[in-house]
């Protein structure tokens, strides 16, 4: 038996050009790579207790300024127990705790040591001043524009979620879902205030 | 009735029906239900997964659905509509996603897929065909030689050493 490239005989095989099996294998590797990239970016880990925070700007709607300002920065904020609050309109469970957070944040407001930030999540204007009437709501409070703020916290269990921050800008305490009442939110900001 | 009165009347009717002209004239329509609808297909609700927001049953849809509409009574388009949305809620909330970025790959990438594939099929097919003549072709154009088969070169050798 002869081997076959030794036959002239046997047909000739033609393979594929050489440059596209090179640019066959660059566009996968290419695809991979941003795959990977996607994954990677993707599972960014949700936002744990003791983590820093990164700074964001908050947007404020008309009538919840914060010291006359539309516009709050987290890190305008440094040196304070910071309470950032997810919620929406349509959100009923947001309703539950809506009154109490009123009533802490007036409690704390005169000591001037703790901010309230009420962050509205994909949310209509027109509901969101509804509901912000509806509980008299009086804390600093905008939507949370192309969810850049939600992405920051990685939160997508839903709303109402709690961030308590304290005066260094690390993350001290969450809460998913409702408070159950006022001492449950001053059971969480107090002990900041106290360790200052 | 005087013809001063008369006349005064005939003004004052006059000038409310062109009054009521205007309003008419500058109040833009309910949009309706298939108005609104198809904006909202172009869109995405931001909150539940994969869900176009003229289908979506939830009481955040629903918000949303009437923002559209209230936005087209107040004459806005639907591109400022949709990029209204994307501000807002994120350039997820588009069913189609915006041609910028790696967003071209979406486009581009399929396309040039089916193409490199039909290419490589082509070729595929094209040897496919060619496989089973081109032996039988070639062996029959050419008489069997020695050069190349050392088998034959060997048979040949020893009958020539015979001879």
């Amino acid at each position: 038996m002869t081997p076959a490239s030794d036959n002239p005989s046997a047909p000739v095989r033609r393979s594929i050009p050489i440059w596209i099996q090179i640019l066959i294998w660059l566009g996968l590797i290419g695809l991979l790579a941003i795959l990977l990239l996607g994954i990677l970016r993707s599972e960014n880990p949700m936002l744990r207790v003791g983590s820093k925070v990164q700074d964001f700007p908050l947007s404020l709607y008309s009538g919840y300024e914060y010291q006359g300002a539309g516009q709050v920065h987290l890190a305008d904020l440094r040196g304070k127990v910071v309470l950032v609050n997810f919620w929406a309109s349509w959100c009923q469970p947001c309703e539950t705790e809506a009154a109490d957070l009123e009533t802490v944040w007036r409690a704390y407001q005169p000591g001037g040591k703790v901010v309230f930030l009420g962050v509205d999540y994909v949310d209509t204007p027109p509901e969101a001043r509804v509901y912000l009437q509806k509980y008299a709501v009086s804390y600093p409070t905008g939507p949370d524009l192309g969810t850049n703020i939600s992405k920051i916290f990685n939160r997508n269990l839903g709303v109402p979620e709690t961030y308590v921050i304290d005066q260094q800008g690390v993350l001290r305490s969450i809460q998913i879902g409702p408070f159950q009442s006022a001492a449950d939110i001053q059971a969480v900001v107090d002990p900041l205030l106290a360790g200052n | 009735m005087s013809s001063k009165r008369l006349i005064g009347l005939a003004v004052l009717v006059l000038g409310l029906s062109l009054a009521w002209a205007v309003t008419a004239s500058a109040q833009q329509p309910t949009p309706s239900d298939d108005e609104v609808n198809a904006i909202a297909r172009q869109l995405f609700c931001p909150v539940c997964q994969n869900t176009p927001l003229d289908v979506c049953p939830t009481q955040a849809c629903q918000q949303w659905r009437d923002l559209i509409r209230q936005m087209l009574a107040e004459g806005k388009s639907a591109d400022y509509i949709k990029q209204y949305f994307v501000v807002n809620y994120g350039a997820r909330v588009l069913a189609e996603p915006p041609r910028s970025g790696f967003n071209w790959l979406i486009y581009v990438v399929p396309p040039a897929a089916f193409l490199l594939g039909l290419y490589l099929l082509l070729r595929a097919y094209q040897t496919w065909k060619r496989t089973p003549e081109e032996p039988a072709a070639e062996a029959g154009d050419r008489p069997a030689t020695a050069a190349g088969d050392p088998y034959i070169s060997r048979v040949e050798e020893e009958l020539r050493k015979r001879q």
